[in-house]
């Protein structure tokens, strides 16, 4: 658990506090991972195989945001040729 | 014992991995020190039980999420670092309040949990007519959660089909 919490809070600070938007997201598949761990260990633990149904629900979840995250990297790169997240404001008005 | 050494060591790794991916400024080296942080990741869960689950951690993030980012990474070609060319203190010291913050609150938790016992288990184990750590996984995953399953696969297509309207030059 302790472990799970320490890696937890290793990717919450990647996510607040580096600027590069590939790190960003390498932490947030930290984040997951400590979810999946936290998931495993209570499996173990209660012998109940529904927490690794689970950890595998997750990892496909983790899998798909990834691409997506990376396409959206690509696509916003290929226009403003940075990877910046202070420099991301098409959105703003 | 033997097992709470390897657990131990194992975890030791793995924190340090995590924290070499977040600190190190080459961001191929941080790509690089996450594969070795989801391979000792894998080496917890054999030890916790769940062998099939570590098989599939290392396929899908070693092998397929990884070479993901190294594309992207070798793609974009950064010229310069991001974090080069603007005061990094102010972000900085909010993060790292906030992070105080979560630890204190995940602290309390643990503090919390360590005065309660934890409640008595109730084994699904014994309903499952297959053994093997396997089996038990794909019979769960095939009779009571086959919904999510297949709303699963159905987000599945859906990014990749995502992932390659995003990714074209155009369209």
């Amino acid at each position: 658990m302790l472990l799970s919490a320490a890696l937890f809070i290793i990717g919450v600070v990647g996510v607040m506090v580096r600027r590069n938007i590939i790190i960003i997201f390498m932490s947030i598949e930290l984040i997951l991972n400590a979810v999946n761990i936290n998931l495993i260990a209570f499996s173990a633990q209660l012998q109940n195989q529904v927490g690794q149904v689970f950890a595998i629900f997750v990892i496909a979840v983790a899998a798909a945001e990834a691409a997506v995250g990376l396409g959206i990297i690509l696509a916003f790169y290929r226009n403003k040729e940075t990877v910046n997240i202070d420099e991301m404001n098409l959105m703003r008005w | 014992m033997a097992e709470a050494i390897a657990f131990y060591v194992i975890s030791a790794f793995v924190l340090g991995f995590a924290i070499m991916v977040v600190s190190t400024r080459d961001t191929v080296h941080s790509v690089l020190f996450l594969v070795l942080d989801f391979l000792f990741v894998a080496a917890l869960y054999v030890l916790l039980n769940s062998p099939f689950l570590a098989v599939i951690q290392i396929l899908v993030y070693a092998g397929g999420i990884v070479v993901l980012y190294l594309f992207v990474v070798m793609l974009v070609n950064l010229k310069r670092p991001p974090e080069a060319h603007q005061d990094p203190h102010r972000r900085t010291k909010l993060g790292l309040g906030l992070a105080a913050a979560v630890l204190l609150e995940l602290g309390a938790i643990a503090g919390a949990s360590y005065s309660s016992p934890a409640p008595a288990v109730a084994a699904t184990a014994a309903n499952i007519p297959v053994t093997g750590n396997t089996e038990q996984v794909g019979w769960l995953l095939y009779t009571s959660y086959l919904i999510p399953f297949e709303i699963a696969s159905m987000l599945l297509l859906v990014a990749m089909i995502g992932a390659i309207v995003l990714a074209k030059r155009e369209l």
